[in-house]
């Protein structure tokens, strides 16, 4: 989504997107003329009239379980948007029931919240679990 | 003279060409002017409607019609940018 009309979206799509992947943008490219939308979510920044660099990721339920907003120049990292879903996922299959630690990705530990847990947590997760 | 712009990745935007707005008319600007808050996490997303592109097709797009599946919304300073 950015300020763009939907006419501007198909000549980028048409004449430089479709050259990075094949077929072209598989998703909606969506239109906020104006920020409105972009000003409901927080990102619209009103003085350069664009929308900074937004990032939702939305729970079936239409809840926001985590953002990310970075200023124009710098990139997103499309790996990291994966893992989080990939985690609130697992949160949401598991009722709650598992919990992904620092550094967490699929295939790694989770933890297990309870009353065994508490304190113990330095026992199953270790700091360099962090970092890779 | 027109200067050249420096190329970025935010749209280069205008403003109108005359005198500074007075300091009261000023503040009563910023008054005014919403200030942008940020939506919590945990709490529901604003619903919306925009108008898309998508496939070849104008189309639109409603928030609450993708209820029951995720959803990664990402916003952008504008098309043709950079990065």
């Amino acid at each position: 989504m950015s300020v763009d009309s939907v006419f501007v979206h198909k000549m980028w799509d048409d004449n430089e997107l479709s050259k990075m992947v094949e077929g072209g943008v598989p998703f909606a490219m969506l239109s906020d003329g104006g920020g409105r939308v972009g000003s409901s979510f927080g990102v619209y920044d009103e003085d350069a009239g664009v929308e900074n660099r937004g990032r939702f990721i939305i729970d079936p339920d239409g809840v926001v379980q985590g953002y990310e907003v970075l200023t124009p120049p710098v990139g997103r990292n499309v790996s990291e948007t994966l893992r989080q879903i990939r985690a609130f996922q697992i949160v949401r299959e598991s009722k709650g029931a598992e919990a992904t630690p620092s550094g967490w990705a699929p295939g790694k530990l989770t933890l297990k919240p309870g009353p065994e847990l508490v304190g113990k947590v330095w026992e199953v997760w270790k700091t360099d679990m962090a970092l890779d | 003279m027109a200067e050249n712009l420096e190329v970025g990745c935010a749209r280069p935007t205008g403003g109108p060409v005359g005198q500074a707005p007075e300091e009261n008319d000023r503040e009563a600007l910023q008054t005014t002017k919403e200030e942008p808050t940020m939506i919590q996490v945990g709490k529901p997303a604003p619903d919306f409607i925009s108008p898309a592109y998508h496939k070849g097709q104008f189309t639109s797009v409603k928030l609450s019609d993708y209820l029951g599946q995720w959803v990664v919304l990402c916003l952008y300073p504008g098309d043709f940018t950079f990065v």
